[in-house]
């Protein structure tokens, strides 16, 4: 099993959780975040006050899937994702040792 | 020792201010014709006195109704928008309670201070508790006078107008030192400040003997001598650009030096949170601000009309100014800086508002949109002072300028209604501009001196009796929760 963690611009979550859908994906967990990466941040001003915003919010989506699934998964999630421009985000992959469904009980790819 | 001895100096001072009102009060010479308070036509001829006409009590009641919606909610979002989430609470809270502290304060002595005869600094205890406004027995209401001769509204309709005055003046300085201060303090502060300061400004600008009171040639310069010292300077100031803004502004300024920065300025963030909310509170002073004008003129008549076009005039251009300025100066126009311009506006238009023609309003707008926004971002910084919702930058410059401006364009070279330059004939001329301009200048260096002045000592003594600021971990954490034990928003 593999725990795939997507770091993606917010207006994009909708074609992800679609795209992730369409591959066999059975649930995804999706977290508000803010952070930076190449991306610059931006500059707001109030009243002659200025104020640099270096974090910039994104969507982080997490998916725990069967280890066959996870080419087509990154593949789904580069696809729907990508705009083309500067801050389209990251995917990171980890190894997922066990995942237990808490309703029955029931422990590794049959839990997910 | 040294507190002690301070405090002893400042209770001096205090009393001294307050002795020569109670002097003036004690000849008891029974001024049966304070001015607002005034039927002077009944002193004057045996004729029956004049009955309030329908349409202006209903105008100025409305309008009274006008002003307690720019106070609260109208300045209270404005400026609640401005401040961080944490503090939410505190400003509304603020507003709300010195509006009802400075509204309870004007009718048991405010109103008599400010709007009885007295001596041309202040005026005297005639109408304490609204006494003598209403006889109960006889079902007699007192009368106030208006601009015109012959033609009154009772004096607890003007009382109740101008109580809303004494209130949003007071509400408007709480911008300045928003975030940091202690609610005791902010309270202690507003009913010294008020006392001493608004209603002596108010009695010096406002106060005259009304125009019944000049029936012959021959009482003119009694009745002169009666009224205010810048009333009897000839400043001109319609609804409140000394009074109110200039006032208010100083007073802001000096309670942001002496308050101190906030917790982190210039280095944290401190971003509105709510601008929406800013946006519906300029929007409701602005509607507001019709019932402050044009409801100075006191009736439902020609000059209501004008001071009503140019509030509306002015502040659109101001609004337009300070978009275009920032969009050029600064790259983006901001919803905040549409808001702040539209409060630049209304402000400068104060003073003017009855006493200009379109064209002042025209300039004045104009120019406060562009002044201010000047104010706000490079004055600030000179002046290095944390005004955290600048009340000087808008309120005390926008003052300045709409006082000053109203010498020039009163004259009806340029478009303005002139003044009144006989009150026996009500015959109406101008100045010549140079002359008027320098008497706004004088009035308008008086109200910083005494607003100045006031405004130290009584900070001052607020910081002696329970000190001025918060802790720094209840800052840091907000004042909803530390002030009020209360949070705005849920999540």
């Amino acid at each position: 099993m593999k725990l795939v963690t997507a770091i993606i611009k917010p207006f994009k979550l909708d074609e992800v959780r679609e795209a992730l859908s369409a591959v066999g994906v059975t649930g995804i967990t999706v977290t508000e975040v803010k952070g930076f990466g190449r991306q610059k941040g931006h500059t707001e001003l109030y009243r002659g006050a200025e104020y640099v915003v270096d974090f910039l919010p994104k969507v982080k989506v997490e998916a725990a899937i069967k280890s066959e699934l996870l080419e087509q998964v990154i593949e789904a999630i580069e696809k729907a994702a990508n705009t083309g421009k500067i801050g389209d985000g990251k995917i990171f992959v980890a190894e997922l040792e066990q995942t237990i469904r808490i309703r029955t009980g029931e422990t590794g790819a049959d839990a997910l | 020792m040294k507190r002690l001895l301070t405090i002893l100096a400042l209770f001096g001072a205090l009393s001294v201010a307050v002795t020569p009102a109670m002097a003036q009060d004690k000849p008891a010479e029974k001024p049966t014709a304070t001015a607002p308070a005034a039927a002077p036509g009944a002193t004057a001829t045996p004729a029956p006195a004049p009955t309030p006409n329908k349409g202006d009590m209903a105008w100025m009641l409305t309008c009274t109704a006008l002003v307690l919606m720019m106070s609260i909610p109208g300045l209270a979002l404005f400026y609640g928008g401005m401040v961080r989430a944490k503090n939410m609470l505190s400003v509304l809270m603020q507003v709300f309670v010195t509006f009802s502290l400075i509204v309870v304060l004007w009718c048991i002595y405010g109103y008599s201070l400010a709007f009885t005869e007295g001596n041309a600094f202040i005026g005297g205890f005639d109408r304490l508790f609204l006494g003598g406004t209403f006889d109960a027995v006889k079902g007699d209401f007192a009368m106030a006078a208006t601009f015109s001769k012959a033609t009154p509204i009772p004096e607890l309709v003007f009382v109740a107008f101008q109580a809303t005055f004494a209130a949003i003046t007071c509400c408007l300085i709480l911008g300045a030192f928003a975030e940091r201060a202690k609610f005791s303090a902010v309270l202690i502060f507003m009913v010294l400040w008020f006392t001493f300061s608004y209603t002596s400004v108010a009695h010096m600008v406002w106060f005259w003997m009304g125009p019944d009171a000049y029936t012959t040639a021959k009482v003119v310069d009694e009745m002169n001598g009666k009224a205010g010292l810048l009333w009897q300077w000839g400043a001109l100031d319609f609804a409140g650009g000394t009074v109110v803004h200039i006032n208010a502004g100083i007073a802001g300024l000096v309670g942001a030096y002496l308050v101190g920065k906030r917790i982190g300025f210039g280095k944290e963030a401190m971003t509105p949170h709510n601008l929406p909310m800013t946006m519906i509170g300029a929007a409701l002073l602005w509607m507001g601000w019709f019932g402050f004008n044009a409801g100075s003129a006191l009736e439902a008549n020609n000059s209501a009309a004008l001071a009503f076009i140019n509030t509306f005039l002015a502040t659109a251009c101001a609004v337009l100014a300070w978009t275009f300025g920032e969009w050029l100066f600064k790259g983006k126009p901001s919803m905040l800086g549409a808001a702040s311009g539209a409060v630049a506006g209304l402000v400068a238009i104060t003073p003017a508002a009855g006493n200009v023609g379109v064209p002042g309003a025209f300039v004045i707008g104009t120019a406060a949109g562009l002044v201010c926004l000047w104010a706000c971002n490079q004055l600030k910084h000179w002046l290095s002072a944390d005004d955290s919702l600048d009340v000087f930058g808008v309120h005390a410059v926008g003052g300045i300028l709409g006082a000053l401006l109203t010498g020039v364009f009163n004259s009806q070279s340029l478009g303005g209604p002139g003044l009144v330059t006989d009150w026996v004939t009500g015959k109406v001329g101008s100045n010549p501009i140079l002359d008027q301009v320098w008497i706004q200048a004088q009035a308008v260096g008086v109200t910083i001196v005494v607003s100045g002045v006031v405004a130290f000592i009584a900070f001052k003594i607020a910081d002696l009796i329970v000190g001025l600021r918060v802790t720094e971990e209840e800052e840091r954490e907000g004042l909803d929760v530390n002030s009020h034990g209360e949070t705005a928003y849920h999540t």
